[in-house]
């Protein structure tokens, strides 16, 4: 359904844009108060530790030390640091300071003082002593009997009714069956059986977790974070400090990133806390080690995948089995794993679907929420079984993926059985492109020029691999998001708004849903955003939800104040409200008899009679989770002396619904896309035996620059989401699915060889060349 | 002992106090140049580069004393809002700018290279840009921005 708009759809300029490019102080650090006190944190050396003394009386001696906090004078209070809704699906494991230590990385104590030099050189004398304790270091080991129990705390639950059992170090169990994926191998003409495995990776935000807090006038704590959940934050700050909500006041401003990690609450009660004992703001910036090492990554899931399918190519099962390692804390292990099958077994039509999810503990770095959430990993597993399916199938990949997948006005039992944390919500598909994707994307590519990885010879060879995808939009009958406008009397407005941009463009993309259901100019929509004193209530930038739940908010609230306009404008006008019409900024009699502009009629209500603000606050919860659809392909080239991969090329096809602003939707996609290439090829996490990360620098953590990205194309599919505000469905998460398993079909294109682990490094592509 | 330097900020003709240790980096966000950012503090990610006698440095690890009687340059004395630099104009304009705490080091990057060479070729100017990391756009728009600056979008 094609609609004419006049601000979305159009690539307006991103509001934020030219004072980000002046180098504008608009960032955490660059707000910091005069005289602000400075954190350094004594994290623990050991992957598993109790601490039997700690001696902080030579540190809290040294020049310039104001405080020293660990657990023996801190609030005692089991929470997640998981900037979720509440109740949580995350476990409350976690304390701000403890007796025990579960990771290289973990919280011992921390310093505040006059300067980070005096900060750090009170970390060095504190004296801790340890009673070092067996450590998991492998996820295949934690529920084994005798294994050494993580989480042997009393105060540990879950706030929700779901299985957990720390005693076997299991953080999160789920799982699901419809029909019998058994019989459906038994009776299957062609079945497969594989386990593929995801890495440790980092998000990598150029701006590392910073946050501060200053005691405010009124007595109250004001806290300014990067974060993607600034309601989040003031909930579980005031949870773990035992202090009323209303103590609080949180504001993100600008920040440099976030990709999910931005959604845990890692920094802000020490700084709060520190701010309330010393009277002080207090400030504190995590190092790039501490962003590898403490902050936290991306969940590697190990996944056995079986599918079954008919003769003619008719997919008749499909069983996941996810074994997530969610490391020393449980932050978000139930819902990352649910969404590796939620997000991903809907998207071929199967009789039999089975799925378990278990989240188990180990004395390694955190899992957390990272853009995809479980979908990037569950991904490979899919995405490549269907691949190779296709190839016994004497099938065309790409015709397997056209037979199979789900179409406009299915649905999937998945929908219902998995939610997030709960049983989730039924739904049918609406808009789904992904047909066009995959068709277009193919043409963009090249794909049948793709050749048999038979016919290749030769130390360089190229292949063609692809991947279809899905995701969400929000998350059903839970995420919730506010929106207020007031108008002014030059006719502009003041549109406040929870939800979080984190640098995506959502205040634009918003800003866009604002003008054009006020029919007016973006220039007249003044955004402020993510304020708890300020601004309605938005759970936060997560789960692909903004411009879909948010902008819905927005477009709700811009309605209800457009029925204002017009009321004041039939008064001001002796007619009746069906007698005008909106355009322009304007109203006016449909006869064209007369017209008043906005400015007048903001200035009327004001000032003129019956004076009051127009303005109105709305908020919208979402009753499905509407999926956007792409196709990826990727054009690898692999050297088979030395494994080395090298994309040449990249094509994302990619159906958001209506794309609020083109340019945007491509910025997330291309953004997506060569972070996930490079998590497929260089990224990693190396531990030593100890449990100790040894690359924690971009030195050695190596991220895609520009001279290494392949050129990478985006074709928006446009379709049309009646639920989504415009026509909208999310575009953020999805695109980073993609890279990981159209690498690997790419590389079994080039050299008949298929991977079931990532990365795909030089060094593992060589070793699996070397095994044939 | 601390040591007094000579430089030119921005235009602006300086004498400061440095201590020996203190960074380029440390002494821009101290003179209120907020928009050098330090995004990693090892010189790997580029977000605190500025340009001393019009090179790019990395100031995170430059010592501040290093600058005595150089000229150096950040993105607060290229443009403003109301009079953006073409370049940082060509990045907003192409939706080139996403969390924005690469950007203007990437400005920097890309003003160095243009002064030399205003009509760079794709990969000129992706062999320029190789120390400024990005982790939000993919580097596509940035790109792109760029080469259609150079004049060259054909290239792309």
């Amino acid at each position: 359904m094609k609609r004419k708009h006049q601000v979305v759809g159009h690539s307006v300029r991103k509001i934020d844009a030219l004072s980000l490019a002046c180098g504008k102080p608009m960032f955490v650090p660059d707000l910091v108060p005069p005289g602000a006190l400075h954190v350094k944190m004594l994290w623990s050396p050991h992957a598993h530790a109790r601490i039997t003394s700690i001696d902080t009386s030579v540190a809290e001696a040294m020049p310039g030390v104001k405080l020293v906090l660990h657990h023996g004078n801190v609030p005692r209070v089991a929470h997640t640091t998981a900037g979720q809704g509440f109740p949580e699906p995350s476990p409350y494991d976690t304390f701000m300071f403890d007796h025990k230590v579960r990771f290289v990385g973990d919280r011992v104590a921390a310093v505040i003082a006059e300067t980070p030099e005096q900060a750090a050189a009170a970390v060095g004398a504190i004296k801790v002593e340890y009673d070092i304790l067996e450590a998991v270091l492998d996820p295949h080991d934690a529920d084994r009997e005798g294994a050494p129990v993580i989480h042997d705390q009393p105060e540990t639950h879950v706030p929700i009714p779901v299985p957990y059992e720390p005693e076997k170090n299991v953080a999160a169990r789920v799982g699901m069956d419809i029909g019998s994926i058994d019989d459906a191998m038994a009776a299957a003409d062609v079945s497969l059986d594989h386990t593929y495995a995801t890495h440790y990776a980092q998000h990598v935000p150029m701006e590392p977790h910073v946050a501060f807090a200053e005691p405010a006038n009124d007595g109250r704590i004001t806290i300014v974070t990067s974060t993607q959940v600034p309601f989040h934050v003031r909930r579980i700050i005031a949870q773990t400090l035992e202090i009323p909500v209303r103590q609080l006041r949180v504001i993100k401003p600008r920040i440099g990133g976030g990709f999910g990690v931005k959604q845990e609450i890692l920094l802000e009660d020490v700084v709060a806390l520190g701010a309330i004992r010393t009277g002080r703001p207090v400030y504190w910036k995590y190092t790039r080690a501490e962003e590898f090492i403490s902050a936290r990554t991306r969940h590697p899931i190990e996944t056995r995948l079986r599918m079954a399918a008919t003769k003619d190519g008719v997919v008749t099962g499909i069983g996941m089995d996810c074994l997530s390692n969610t490391g020393a804390y449980g932050s978000h292990a139930l819902t990352v794993v649910c969404n590796a099958g939620s997000k991903m077994l809907p998207l071929y039509r199967s009789p039999n679907i089975h799925f378990t999810g278990t989240a188990v503990y180990t004395n390694l770095p955190v899992g957390g929420a990272y853009r995809g959430y479980g979908a990037t990993q569950s991904s490979l597993a899919v995405e490549c079984m269907v691949d190779e399916l296709a190839e016994k199938l004497g099938m065309d990949p790409l015709q397997f993926r056209l037979k199979n997948h789900i179409r406009s006005g299915e649905t999937s039992p998945v929908f219902r059985a998995l939610g997030e944390g709960k049983a989730g919500v039924e739904q049918s598909i609406g808009s789904c492109k992904l047909e066009q994707c995959i068709k277009l994307g193919a043409k963009e590519i090249g794909w049948r020029r793709r050749g048999r990885p038979e016919n290749k010879k030769g130390r360089y060879r190229t292949g063609i691999g692809m991947a279809a995808l899905m995701q969400g939009s929000s998350i059903p009958e839970i995420d919730m998001g506010a929106a207020s406008i007031k108008m002014n009397e030059d006719g502009s407005f003041n549109l406040l708004m929870g939800a979080t941009d984190l640098g995506t463009g959502s205040d634009t993309v918003l800003g866009q849903i604002a003008a054009e259901a006020l029919s007016t100019t973006i220039d007249k929509i003044l955004v402020y955003s993510s304020d708890t004193d300020m601004t309605p209530f938005d759970v936060g930038a997560y789960a692909s939800s903004t411009t879909y739940l948010s902008g819905s908010a927005v477009r709700n609230c811009a309605e209800k104040v457009r029925k204002q306009i017009l009321k004041v404008a039939a008064s001001m006008l002796d007619c009746k409200v069906g007698e005008l019409a909106i355009a322009d900024a304007m109203v006016a009699k449909k006869d064209g008899t007369a017209s008043v502009s906005f400015a007048d009629v903001a200035t009327h209500s004001m000032y003129a009679s019956d004076q009051h603000q127009i303005g109105d606050m709305s908020s919208h919860i979402t009753h499905k989770s509407p999926p956007p659809f792409s196709a990826h392909f990727a054009e690898v080239e692999v050297d088979t002396w030395t494994g080395a991969v090298k994309v040449l090329n990249y094509v994302a096809a990619v159906d958001c619904g209506t794309a609020i602003n083109p340019k945007l939707a491509e910025g997330q996609t291309e953004g997506g896309v060569l972070n996930g290439i490079s998590f497929a090829l260089t990224e990693d996490y190396r531990f030593n035996s100890r449990g100790v990360m040894q690359n924690a620098s971009l030195m050695h953590y190596k991220i895609f620059s520009m001279r290494d990205k392949p050129p990478i194309k985006t074709i928006l599919v446009p379709s049309y989401e009646k639920t989504g505000p415009f026509g909208a469905k999310s575009v953020s998460e999805i695109c980073i699915n993609g890279p990981i398993p159209a690498i690997a079909n790419a590389i079994y294109n080039a050299t008949g060889v298929r991977l079931y682990r990532s990365p795909f490094t030089a060094e593992t592509v060589w070793r699996a060349l070397a095994e044939g | 002992m601390n040591r007094t330097i000579s430089c030119t900020i921005n235009g602006t003709e300086r004498t400061l106090e440095v201590e020996p240790s203190e960074k380029l980096s440390s002494l821009m966000r101290r003179l209120g140049l907020k928009s050098v950012k330090v995004g990693c503090n090892e010189g790997c990610c580029g977000t605190c580069t500025v340009l001393v006698d019009g090179r790019t440095v990395y100031s995170c690890l430059a010592y501040a004393a290093s600058v005595d009687g150089r000229n150096v340059r950040t993105v607060e004395h290229l443009g403003s809002i109301d009079r953006p630099n073409p370049i940082q104009q060509a990045l907003a304009d192409e939706g080139a700018v996403q969390c924005g705490f690469c950007i203007p080091a990437m400005v920097l990057s890309a003003e160095e290279l243009l002064e030399k060479n205003p009509r760079p070729t794709a990969d000129e100017m992706r062999k320029h840009l190789d120390g400024n990391l990005c982790r939000c756009t993919g580097y596509e728009k940035i790109e792109s921005a760029l080469m259609k600056l150079a004049g060259k979008e054909e290239d792309v």
